[in-house]
């Protein structure tokens, strides 16, 4: 008898796995949107309140806006704890769409994923969207035609975080000599924005210094020592996960001011500081994604999502958080993408080839930005088949030890300079790969 | 207590050598090579059978080391990343054709197994499989630190730019399949003739009790040794495939922890000391959570709060393992195999 | 000079903070042989419970009360439904069966209490003090002192109490224990039910430095070097074993890492752990096994 329970289980989980993929093309008035999450593991605490900004404003479009001109998302989770072998599997089960309903974009949520997928969507033409993650040189449209480290791709975060400093020390010309210590994440996120600093170093004249934390690095007392024995006069923080509250904490116990402390994007969350506690008081970090739940956006939600009770939030208290904020912001990136593309191709669910099309002729300005309620939430931003980042530019914020607070408007990037930097690599990458770069200007 | 150190492996099953196939076996590779590309659809040629071939493969190195040898090792997955990156070495430095370089690349595998298997003559138990964590962790961070194993990319991954054997195209679903399998069975079939040499019987006498081993005038530790060096190569080709005709790319993280103890997993499954379990616990630990979540999405998605729905399909997959292993002491080999001798006698005996 | 005494002093007392975690280990390894990978996912969910309920407004005292009786409650439950059905199987299966058992631990904290991070904040000031030139940090003092009394109240326990006494006798011969009488299930809940008030005060004082989340559950291997230096039986050993990787890994980190690129801590101590186990095969203090044909 136990023998033939198990034997009936294994059978039906080889019998519901053969019934997934039935990928006829039928006609459907839907666009579908499969979104690779992690909710579990290591990584959930930033992705549970990151899935709910993006499901809240997926459910805001279909339930009070009926759906993108008329086409309604069909949104649908798989779970991948962050693994990009994962998000490989879930990638092939979703890329023909469901129901007849076509996929025009895929968010890989994840660097390693994007790297592990540039050149399945390449072949199967799906644009992967990784908004201010990505592989950096894929911001060249022209080599990689289907990935789009969108908004805010890494060099474009080393430039902003000395453009601050350069801003708070009174000129460019005040960084000569000035010691600015990096402690990574020792990853491939962690490692991106050597090249840039490195570049940006040898142009003001600052002294670069850069020490790894391994991961998941909840014991960093040798690193900050070292960092103590420079003694920086700012520190660009690349942690991620643990390492972040870990790395705050150590620093003060060594005696380096918290002000002194610039976080990366994905080191300026709520869940970065709080666990820090006290130490995290003045810290500051990039914000391509603010914080905070006053923006125009933010009263629409409350009226029609959270406070009728569909919000995807389990404790309304995250409303507005860093993580919520940047699921907010990935979801009206993929809107107003799919409208750009409905305005050439009509207003019907898009396939991979046309959501391209909607992602690289994106242009969203203050007008636009004022109408969807993001206005000082969201940077203006325009795509061009060249350029697959479109925006580039953060503003800061502060932790006064209890909330984040905008200390700045929009800092651009010094893109100009580092645009060559980004052509080098996706030249080498188009070499090895036997890739001809397309000319954007021959189409239309 | 500590006499429990020694017999690390009393669960494998003594039997000898695999029941003899039949005709079954010749069935299962018509089965293989023609009918599963005629009826898969290419999301289950890519994404679940070329996994699934690949982990099995991976099983089967280790449980060469730990179901016959008895050495327990959680370096599986560090293992799989030299095999991945020497694979790109030879690629991108050497120049070396694909198939050669896969080769390579195991044979590098199995030099780095056999030096983490020098310590197996004075190391045994549990310390030796925690001293194995050293080879996991030092080859995660060696691929990540040195440039010059990714080519200096921006970011520690490797790429192939394009999928050739000897002057095919091997980049579609079909073709990654075909090759993943080919060199399955290949491998399979080597690893059944090795366990039934010498070599074999050898360390099925080092695994149930290494001292006594010795005393018939086996060389324990040259078995030892060499166990650890054929199971990384075994794994180092696990690991070129995953990269390059699963995944397209890798990065060490493709290879953690994780990977060490899923390869585990599948041999515990699947059986210790049995060739046919690598590919029955590799089937249960890569289909079972698909099962799971498709399962889960049809009962109640939408009535149960979606982090609760993912964290209780964890629980499960958890609770699942432990059933089996209370149930099923020598894994699901031996289960099958009971079941198919049931139904060789089933009229006589129902 | 000063780096140096700066260094070693900072690694021996952070290295008390994987003491604590290994100790969890060693009492279920003594009596029951069962090498734990769920230690980790054990402190994890303790240190997750607790911090739920200060947060939702039970005092600091009863917080503890309530977290140590649910574990209590779970060392039972695990008793009877994982480790009762596999006694006498193989340890490689006792070891596989915690690894399945990490995953359930997971699953419930992270979805009964959800994902967010929690701030935990013990009232112990992280400030530096100094000693001459020598900084040294208040909160790895404080560890390392919980760390030791630990160490000394669970001696105490394993010699003068009636409990104690059988659960070595259970630890030196399981069957001339069973033959006198000792009631071996009860033992392991104990012991179980111990090791999980272990992980929640190791948990606590991870869990104040870093924040109680997930990762949390990772420190286990950082613990697993120490508990092979030391070897898997002794207390003690876990004590030195942590004073160890401790203070070797911050010296190796500070004055060997720059040559060789840095971030070399996840794996240093288990080359360490290797030549040790080189010139002693069961750890510092670990009983060496005896072998007959």
């Amino acid at each position: 008898m136990k023998r033939l329970v198990l034997t009936a289980l294994l059978a039906a989980s080889v019998a519901t796995t053969a019934l997934v993929p039935p990928a006829a093309f039928a006609d459907s008035k839907e666009q579908y949107v499969p979104l690779p999450t992690y909710r579990v593991g290591p990584y959930a605490s930033s992705g549970t309140l990151w899935w709910a900004g993006t499901l809240d404003y997926f459910r805001y479009i279909n339930e009070v806006e009926g759906g993108v001109n008329g086409v309604k998302l069909k949104v649908e989770e798989f779970e991948t704890e962050w693994s990009p072998d994962r998000t490989v599997e879930v990638y092939e089960r979703v890329k023909n769409g469901k129901d007849g309903a076509p996929v025009a974009f895929f968010f890989t949520h994840g660097t390693p994923a994007s790297y592990a997928l540039i050149e399945k969507g390449a072949a199967d033409k799906i644009p992967l969207i990784d908004p201010a993650g990505g592989r950096t040189e894929s911001t060249d449209g022209t080599v990689f035609p289907y990935a789009f480290p969108l908004l805010f791709n890494y060099f474009s975060q080393a430039s902003v975080g000395i453009n601050y400093i350069a801003q708070k020390e009174g000129g460019f010309d005040k960084l000569k000599g000035k010691k600015i210590v990096t402690v990574y994440h020792d990853s491939a996120y962690g490692r991106e924005t050597q090249a840039a600093v490195e570049l940006l170093a040898k142009k003001y004249g600052f002294e670069n210094f850069q020490i790894p934390v391994a991961d998941p690095g909840n014991e960093q007392s040798p690193q900050w020592r070292q960092v103590r024995e420079i003694k920086p006069d700012w520190v660009f923080l690349r942690t991620w996960g643990v390492s972040t509250p870990v790395a705050i904490k150590t620093a003060q116990r060594f005696g380096i001011p918290a002000d002194r402390i610039i976080g990366d994007v994905w080191a300026g969350s709520e869940a970065d500081v709080i666990p820090a506690g006290t130490a995290a008081k003045g810290y500051q970090a990039l914000a391509p994604y603010p914080g905070g739940a006053g923006f125009e956006i933010h009263d629409r939600l409350r009226k029609t999502i959270l406070d009728t009770g569909k919000s995807d939030l389990r404790d309304t208290k995250f409303f507005g958080a860093v993580y919520y904020n940047i699921g907010l912001i990935n979801a009206v990136l993929a809107v107003e993408a799919l409208r750009a593309g409905q305005a050439k191709f009509g207003n019907k669910p898009l396939n991979g080839e046309e959501g391209r099309w909607g992602f690289e002729h994106l242009t969203i300005d203050d007008a636009r930005l004022k109408e969807i309620g993001f206005y000082g939430l969201l940077q203006p931003i325009k795509l061009t088949p060249a350029d697959h980042e479109g925006g580039g530019a953060a503003r800061i914020q502060q932790w006064d030890g209890d909330k984040w607070v905008l200390v700045t408007d929009w800092i651009q990037a010094d893109r100009d300079t580092l645009r060559p930097l980004v052509e080098a690599k996706a030249a080498a990458y188009a070499k090895e790969h036997n890739i001809t770069p397309r000319s954007p200007t021959a189409e239309n | 207590m500590s006499h429990v150190l020694s017999q690390t492996a009393r669960l494998a099953p003594t039997v000898l050598p695999e029941r003899r196939f039949g005709l079954r076996l010749p069935l299962l590779l018509l089965l293989a090579f023609v009918a599963v590309p005629l009826l898969g659809s290419d999301y289950w040629l890519g994404a679940i059978l070329v996994p699934f071939l690949v982990l099995s493969l991976a099983g089967l190195g280790l449980n060469l080391l730990t179901g016959y040898a008895g050495q327990t090792s959680l370096g599986s997955g560090g293992f799989m990343a030299v095999g991945a990156f020497a694979t790109f070495g030879f690629v991108v430095h050497g120049g070396v054709p694909l198939p050669l370089a896969v080769l390579f690349a195991g044979l590098v595998t199995a030099g780095a197994g056999l030096l983490f298997g020098l310590p197996s003559d004075r190391i045994k138990g549990f310390y030796l499989m925690v001293s194995s964590l050293a080879a996991q962790f030092f080859f995660e961070w060696l691929f990540q630190k040195f440039p010059w194993f990714y080519n200096y990319g921006s970011s520690g991954t490797i790429t192939l730019p394009r999928l050739e054997a000897f002057g095919y195209d091997i980049g579609t679903a079909v073709g990654r399949y075909y090759v993943t399998l080919t060199v399955v069975v290949l491998l399979t079939w080597i690893a059944v003739n090795l366990v039934r040499s010498q070599t074999g019987r050898s360390w099925m006498a080092v695994r149930d009790m290494d001292t006594a081993a010795a005393v018939i005038g086996i060389r324990v530790y040259r078995s030892k040794v060499l166990a650890f060096a054929v199971s990384s190569f075994y794994l180092g080709v696990a690991g070129a495939l995953w990269a390059f005709l699963y995944l397209g790319s890798a990065s060490v993280q493709s290879f953690g922890i994780s990977r060490s103890f899923q390869i585990l997993f599948i041999i515990i499954i699947g059986g210790m000391g049995s060739i046919a379990g690598n590919f029955i616990g590799a089937a249960f630990i890569s289909l079972l959570p698909l099962a799971i979540d498709h399962l889960a999405q049809a009962f109640f998605a939408g009535h149960v709060d979606a982090g609760l729905l993912q964290n209780i399909q964890k629980a499960l997959f958890g609770v699942l393992i432990i059933g089996f292993l209370i149930k099923e002491p020598d894994g699901l080999a031996r289960l099958f195999r009971t079941l198919g001798e049931r139904l060789s006698s089933w009229p006589l005996r129902f | 000079m000063n780096l140096f005494l700066e260094t070693l002093i900072g690694g021996l007392l952070a290295g008390t903070m994987y003491s604590l975690v290994a100790i969890g280990f060693v009492l279920i390894y003594k009596a029951s042989g069962v090498f734990n990978f769920a230690q980790g996912s054990m402190l994890l969910f303790a240190a997750l419970t607790f911090v739920t309920l200060l947060e939702k407004g039970l005092p600091f005292a009863a917080a503890l009360a309530v977290t140590i009786a649910i574990l209590i409650l779970g060392a039972i439950l695990i008793e009877r439904t994982v480790l009762r059905p596999l006694a006498n199987r193989s340890p490689m299966t006792l070891f596989m069966a915690t690894l399945g058992l990490s995953y359930v631990i997971e699953g419930a904290a992270q979805g009964l209490m959800g994902a967010q991070v929690h701030a935990l904040d013990l009232g112990i000031e992280d400030v530096p003090i100094f000693i001459g030139d020598v900084l040294i940090s208040q909160f790895d003092l404080v560890a390392a002192a919980t760390a030791v009394t630990l160490a000394l109240v669970l001696a105490l326990l394993f010699n003068n109490t009636r409990i104690g006494i059988s659960l070595r006798a259970v630890a030196d011969d399981t069957r001339a224990a069973l033959s006198i009488g000792i009631n071996l299930n009860r033992i392991w809940q104990i012991v179980w039910a111990v090791a999980g008030i272990v992980g929640l005060v190791a948990g606590m004082l991870w869990g104040a430095r870093q924040g109680i989340q997930f990762s949390l559950s990772l420190v286990v291997l950082k613990a697993l070097p120490v508990l092979i230096i030391g070897g898997f039986t002794s207390i003690g050993g876990a004590i030195a074993g942590g004073l160890i990787v401790g203070a070797a890994e911050n010296l190796a980190e500070t004055y060997v890492g720059p040559y060789i690129g840095g971030g070399i801590t996840p794996w240093f101590p288990y080359f360490l752990a290797i030549a040790f186990l080189y010139i002693r095969p069961a750890g510092l203090f670990g009983e060496r096994a005896l072998e007959r044909v």
